[in-house]
């Protein structure tokens, strides 16, 4: 079977390695043992600090520290954001460095249910001016995100995964801000997606190879700045999207896409996500139930060819 | 009354609960949801209010488990109080499940507030007494907090409003277990002194042993009788209480005991009648 790693995995060994340079400060709010920022903690224990349970003065805290010359990195998980709002505003507003990187997105702690689930996340971060997007779709590009963030003035939010997925991008890859990558070319569909739905929009386009269907698949990993070019390459050349992401349908990835291809080149688009509704407790099934699969990916291909 | 023995009983059947629901879930949080099991069995088998054959009694008391993740603890209870069936707290955790990993607002199972995300329960069993009070209704509120779950501003927030607008109808329990999820309290953020907090806040302060089914009785006969400002009662406990294994054991806040472990756990405690799947 192959090797399958989380994406927040990679965040604790990359914030490790980059650790030397004194400027980084880590914050945690009593997550350190799920968003991995304990491989920090043990590594560099004077520049980590745990805040307790308090998801509102962990980005205070973290907004005040990048206003006084340091690099943060503050996690918890990605659902608790939305507790400390009014502070990401102004630390969008100030242009602050703080790297917001939340573990557990989506679906992917299925048991605990909708109170753990996060699927308005990137719909929020992206309407925050300001604000860098990345959902990395494997630990090697989580990995390259982290340290690309980390030299990179300014607000960000990396969003990553409890789900254990397997590993797409060479270990040579590199993230860009505002480029995403082409996987694989075809002519007929594009699929256009981000986080654990890479791989599953790869499984997808194997699907429809039996349908004589070639789909080009696109790891869109940076949301804002999203890749205007290569959307509408992708448009233009099969002339119908179909995106995919583990989070609702309004206002993430799909909207991103959405609104690049109305202004410039209206095409049909699906998207794949949670259809505007809170999801429930479950297990890995959770994601079939949804139709966060390549199966789902593959019938929007097919429904999105016929319209 | 029911008599403290039977009270004892039914707590430690609310621990063979936990165990054997987050045993066959193979996650969950048993940790937190053992040290609140004799607050549980105390509050539903003799202090509140309720009847099960009519659950939405517009004056049932209110229970809101503002330490979310102890669903077990709560769903246990509800099972052995006959709100839901036994077997039913088999599904916990699963897709289809009435049994959400955190609680899920359902009035008609005692469910009053949709909690998990810590802080919020308690902000929210503040408002419901206040309701109580703008409506002059006799039911109280009770409200169970996790002793890291503390350090959420909005507690605090909340605190102060209700003693502020005199809400005796309120009966809070802090579980002092001393643990939350990355390690002791104490070491994590500090939250002492606790009880000068809350006084500081205006509360009326009982310090319990929540290890003792007998002193959270008379702490919560006691804090009923006092009039004129909300109550807390801060329960010394242990987290993973009754369980060799998770007995002040962090890795027992997120993790469960697997099924030869549930099975050493049912024979310790005496569980006729669970499984361990
Ligand atoms: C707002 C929020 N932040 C973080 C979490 C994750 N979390 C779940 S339980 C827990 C620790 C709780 O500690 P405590 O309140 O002491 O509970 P107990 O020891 O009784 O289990 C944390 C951090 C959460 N559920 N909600
Ligand atoms: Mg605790």
């Amino acid at each position: 079977m192959e090797l399958q790693v989380s994406t927040r995995d990679s965040y604790g060994k990359a914030l490790k390695e980059i650790g030397a340079d004194s400027k980084i400060v880590v914050l945690d709010a009593d997550l350190s043992s799920s968003t991995k920022t304990s491989v920090f903690a043990e590594a560099y224990r004077d520049r980590f600090i745990n805040v307790g349970i308090s998801e509102q003065n962990l980005f205070g805290i973290a907004a005040g520290l990048a206003c006084s010359g340091k690099t943060v990195f503050a996690s918890t998980f990605a659902v608790f954001v939305g507790k400390a709002w009014d502070i990401l505003r102004i630390i969008a507003h100030d242009r602050l460095n703080v790297k917001v990187t939340v573990s557990h997105g989506g679906i992917s702690n299925g048991p605990d249910g909708w109170s753990h689930h996060s699927i308005e996340d990137i719909a929020m971060m992206r309407a925050l001016p300001n604000f860098t997007v990345v959902v990395p779709a494997d630990s090697v590009e989580a990995e390259s995100v982290v340290k690309v963030a980390a030299q990179n003035d300014g607000p960000w939010y990396i969003r990553l995964s409890k789900l254990e997925v397997p590993t797409i991008n060479g270990i040579d890859y590199r993230f860009l801000p505002g480029k995403g990558n082409v996987l694989l070319d075809g002519s007929d569909v594009s699929i256009i997606a981000c986080g654990a739905m890479v791989h599953a929009a790869l499984g997808a386009a194997e699907i429809l190879k039996g349908d004589g269907v070639r789909a080009m698949v696109i790891n869109m990993a940076s949301i804002k700045p999203i890749d205007v070019e290569l959307v509408l390459r992708a448009a233009r050349e099969t002339g119908a999207v179909v995106t995919a992401e583990e989070g609702s349908v309004i206002g993430g990835l799909g909207g991103a896409v959405a609104e690049a291809t109305s202004s410039y080149c209206p095409v049909t688009v699906e998207r794949v996500g949670i259809n505007d509704t809170f999801t429930q407790s479950g297990g890995r099934d959770l994601y079939g139930f949804y139709g966060l699969t390549a199966e789902g990916i593959t019938e929007a291909c097919r429904r999105v060819r016929k319209r | 009354m029911v008599s403290v023995e039977r009270l004892k009983d039914i707590s430690r059947e609310i621990g063979c609960g936990i165990v054997a629901s987050t045993t066959a879930a193979g996650s969950g949080h048993p940790g937190g949801s053992l040290s609140i099991k004799n607050v549980m069995a105390v509050l539903f088998f003799h202090v509140m209010r309720h009847d099960p054959s009519k659950p939405e009694w517009p004056d049932r008391d209110r229970f809101v488990l503002s330490k979310g993740h102890a669903a077990p603890a709560l769903y246990s209870t509800l099972a052995l109080a006959g709100y839901i069936k036994r077997e039913e707290l088999y599904t916990l955790r699963k897709l289809c499940s009435r049994l959400q990993g955190h609680p899920s607002r359902h009035p008609g199972m005692m469910i009053e507030a949709s909690t998990g995300a810590l802080g919020n329960g308690f902000s929210m069993a503040v408002g419901m007494a206040l309701a109580a009070k703008i409506d002059s209704r006799a039911y109280r509120v009770y409200t169970v907090l996790g002793d890291g779950e503390v350090q959420e501003g909005i507690v605090w927030e909340a605190a102060m409003l209700a003693s502020y607008r005199k809400l005796d109808n309120l009966i809070a329990v802090v579980d002092r277990n001393g643990l939350q999820l990355d390690g002791p309290v104490e070491w994590i953020l500090s939250v002492e002194p606790l009880a000068a907090k809350w006084r500081a806040f205006g509360w009326h302060v009982i310090e319990a042993d929540g290890e003792s089914v007998d002193a959270l009785v008379r702490a919560f006969e006691a804090a009923i009788k006092m009039r004129g400002r909300p109550k807390v009662i801060i329960a010394h406990t242990t987290k993973g209480e009754s369980s060799s294994v998770m007995s002040w054991n962090r890795k027992y806040h997120g993790s469960v005991l697997d099924r030869e472990q549930c099975m050493q756990y049912m024979k310790e405690n005496g569980c006729g009648g669970w499984n361990c799947r």
